[in-house]
């Protein structure tokens, strides 16, 4: 098991610094610098804000030194573009926010979607089945940036139950709307591969036997069944981590929730490079750090990886 | 009156060349029996007249902007016939039935040059990755791996700001991302295909690799790509307009479906229903559309995988 997981660690590692090279190299080649704007600079106040941001030096050691503030101050540089604030102040900021409905979005898209899906299984072919399915098509081609829309028209305008946007301080009514949004097409899908499976799993030999034996339903499904089904799940989180990370910008956006998403998108309007880059390598770092927890998680259910 | 004798009639006619059902008439044959996907198909045909014939219904520009009614368009830019505003007007007064053409359009455009980026780059990558197999196979799909594990919104967003947004950016960003998931489809069938013996007889007859890949491999790859790619069109629309919907995708005056949601999101609370409504109409249904058609197609061409 732990060879497994440093052979991982091998693999995360190189991405991580490629996704980093992939940055520079983009800020590299890209036409035109951060400080270039409608009336040129004098030369001498260019060379002087090139010093400051370290962008006179060569790029292997702008590379390397930002790696290394990174690993070792955990600082993303300061903002090109607002002098008193850094990237590391901006993350700190908006991250725990992310942080907080995106862990519900999760929570809510697994448990209920684990759950819908299973009662789909075992009630194969009745009107809770085509229900969840239905459901499940529906939800696939509702992306959250009209989902988004649509639940703040219903339940803030028509309904006036919940609050269309902001954060207050993460009080439970600002929440909810920004979880459903994110949650349901990530919901929909893990049902529908949740279902499938069980399906397939009911109808093995092992699960013949725990019924032969008389055991009641609940004990079938719950110890022996649902392990196994949940392979193809978790292979599926992976994939939802992302698409759900790159969904939160269009939740911080539309419900204005202040997450990091925000100032991504903020400083892509301005072209602040170094908040743009700082974000895109913390969310890559996340994601690579999240499928290392997924391939552990794996091959410890299904010991057949392994080898 | 003469008897009518049918099998005369058979036997007189000139004997017709026995006519073979080629795989693609079967699939032809399974594909309309399955009414959702007809349906589909139409809807999808009638969007597609709607997004490249509507300009010539519409009434007004997509860009002149009415300036008598900035303002006051959710009491005089209600859709209607009579003043020629069949969608209505946005905030700025501009026709929306003209921008929902345009912004169809686009969204069109953006989702079938996508995905043929990913059919011709993808099935390539893919066949001669699984078809030299070993370590070459091994490099070239690790390379997909890790691209796949990047969240690629979001260096594709680096991209758009660094090089400045425009459509053909847009454009080479989506198509970088589209063809990974086709590469690794396409490794997986050639895996099959290559051990088959018209490969082997290929190779006997000492046809060089890449012959092979590009006239016996790829060639049968194509109803699996087929497939994908109906499937990766909305997929990349979606891209799209999560972009346009931030604000960062396609420019004025040029629109799209992404940013027409967008602009009615935001208005909302102004009782201007309509303004979100159309695009977004337009939107999942054609969505809807190519989802079903691309499940109908899965069923028709590939029926092995249900």
């Amino acid at each position: 098991m732990l060879s497994f997981i440093l052979r991982r660690l091998l693999v995360a590692v190189p991405t991580i610094l490629i996704l980093i090279v992939i940055s520079f190299i983009l800020m590299f080649a890209a036409p035109g610098g951060p400080f270039n704007s409608e009336k040129p600079l004098p030369a001498a106040v260019m060379a002087n804000i090139e010093s400051r941001y370290g962008l006179d030096q060569p790029y292997v050691v702008q590379i390397f030194n930002y790696v290394w503030n990174i690993v070792a101050h955990f600082d993303f540089g300061p903002s090109f573009k607002y002098r008193d604030q850094t990237v590391t102040g901006l993350i700190a900021q908006g991250f725990p926010v992310t942080l907080t409905y995106g862990f519900w979005a999760f929570l809510v898209a697994v448990v209920v979607g684990v759950a819908l899906g299973v009662l789909a299984a075992i009630r194969h072919n009745t009107w809770l089945d085509y229900l969840a399915t239905g459901s499940a098509i529906g939800a696939s081609v509702l992306p959250n940036f009209v989902l988004a829309p649509i639940l703040v028209l219903v339940f803030t305008l028509w309904l006036g139950w919940l609050p269309g946007g902001g954060w207050n301080g993460g009080q439970w009514q600002y929440v909810v709307l920004p979880v459903i949004a994110l949650a349901t097409t990530y919901l929909a899908a893990i049902a529908r591969i949740t279902r499938s499976s069980m399906l397939e799993v009911m109808n093995s030999n092992f699960i013949r036997t725990a019924r032969a034996k008389g055991l009641p339903m609940s004990r079938i499904i719950l110890r022996h069944a649902l392990k196994p089904a949940m392979l193809p799940v978790l292979s599926y989180l992976g994939p939802a981590f992302v698409a759900m990370i790159t969904g939160s910008v269009v939740i911080d956006v539309f419900f204005s929730t202040g997450g990091i998403g925000q100032y991504f998108v903020n400083s892509a309007l301005n072209r602040d490079y170094s908040v743009i880059m700082g974000v895109t390598i913390l969310v890559g770092v996340l994601t690579i750090l999240f499928n290392l927890v997924v391939d552990i998680l794996y091959a410890w259910i299904d010991p057949k990886i392994r080898l | 009156m003469a008897f009518h004798d049918p099998t005369a009639d058979a036997l007189q006619a000139p004997a017709r060349p026995d006519k073979g059902r080629s795989l693609w008439t079967d699939a032809r044959r399974r594909f309309f029996r399955n009414r959702a996907a007809t349906v589909a198909l139409v809807a999808l045909v009638l969007i597609a007249v709607f997004a490249f014939l509507g300009g010539f219904i519409a009434q007004y520009e997509r860009d002149y902007v009415d300036f008598s009614l900035i303002g006051i368009n959710a009491t005089k830019g209600v859709p209607s016939i009579a003043t020629g505003h069949y969608f209505g007007t946005d905030q700025e007064g501009r026709d929306l039935f003209a921008r929902t053409v345009q912004g169809t359009r686009l969204s069109l455009l953006i989702g079938v040059v996508g995905s043929m980026v990913a059919v011709i780059v993808g099935t390539l990558y893919g066949a001669i990755s699984g078809y030299f197999g070993g370590r070459v196979d091994s490099v070239m799909m690790r390379v997909v791996d890790i691209l796949l594990s990047i969240p690629f919104m979001f260096v594709l967003i680096l991209m758009l700001v660094m090089f400045g947004r425009s459509l053909l950016m847009l454009f080479i960003g989506i198509g970088l991302i589209s063809w990974l998931s086709m590469a690794r489809i396409a490794r997986g069938q050639t895996l099959s295909i290559k051990n088959k013996e018209f490969v082997e007889a290929a190779i006997a007859t000492g046809v060089r690799p890449l012959t092979i890949i590009l006239r016996h491999v790829v060639p049968n790859l194509l109803g699996v790509v087929i497939v994908y790619a109906t499937l990766l069109i909305p997929e990349m629309i979606i891209y799209e307009s999560f972009i346009s919907f931030l604000g960062l995708g396609v420019q004025e005056p040029n629109t799209s479906l992404g940013a027409l949601i967008s602009r009615g999101a935001g208005q909302i609370g102004n009782g201007v229903p309509w303004q979100l409504g159309f695009p977004l109409f337009f939107f999942v249904v054609m969505l809807f559309a190519f989802f079903f058609v691309g499940d109908g197609l899965r069923d028709a061409i590939d029926p092995k995988d249900r």
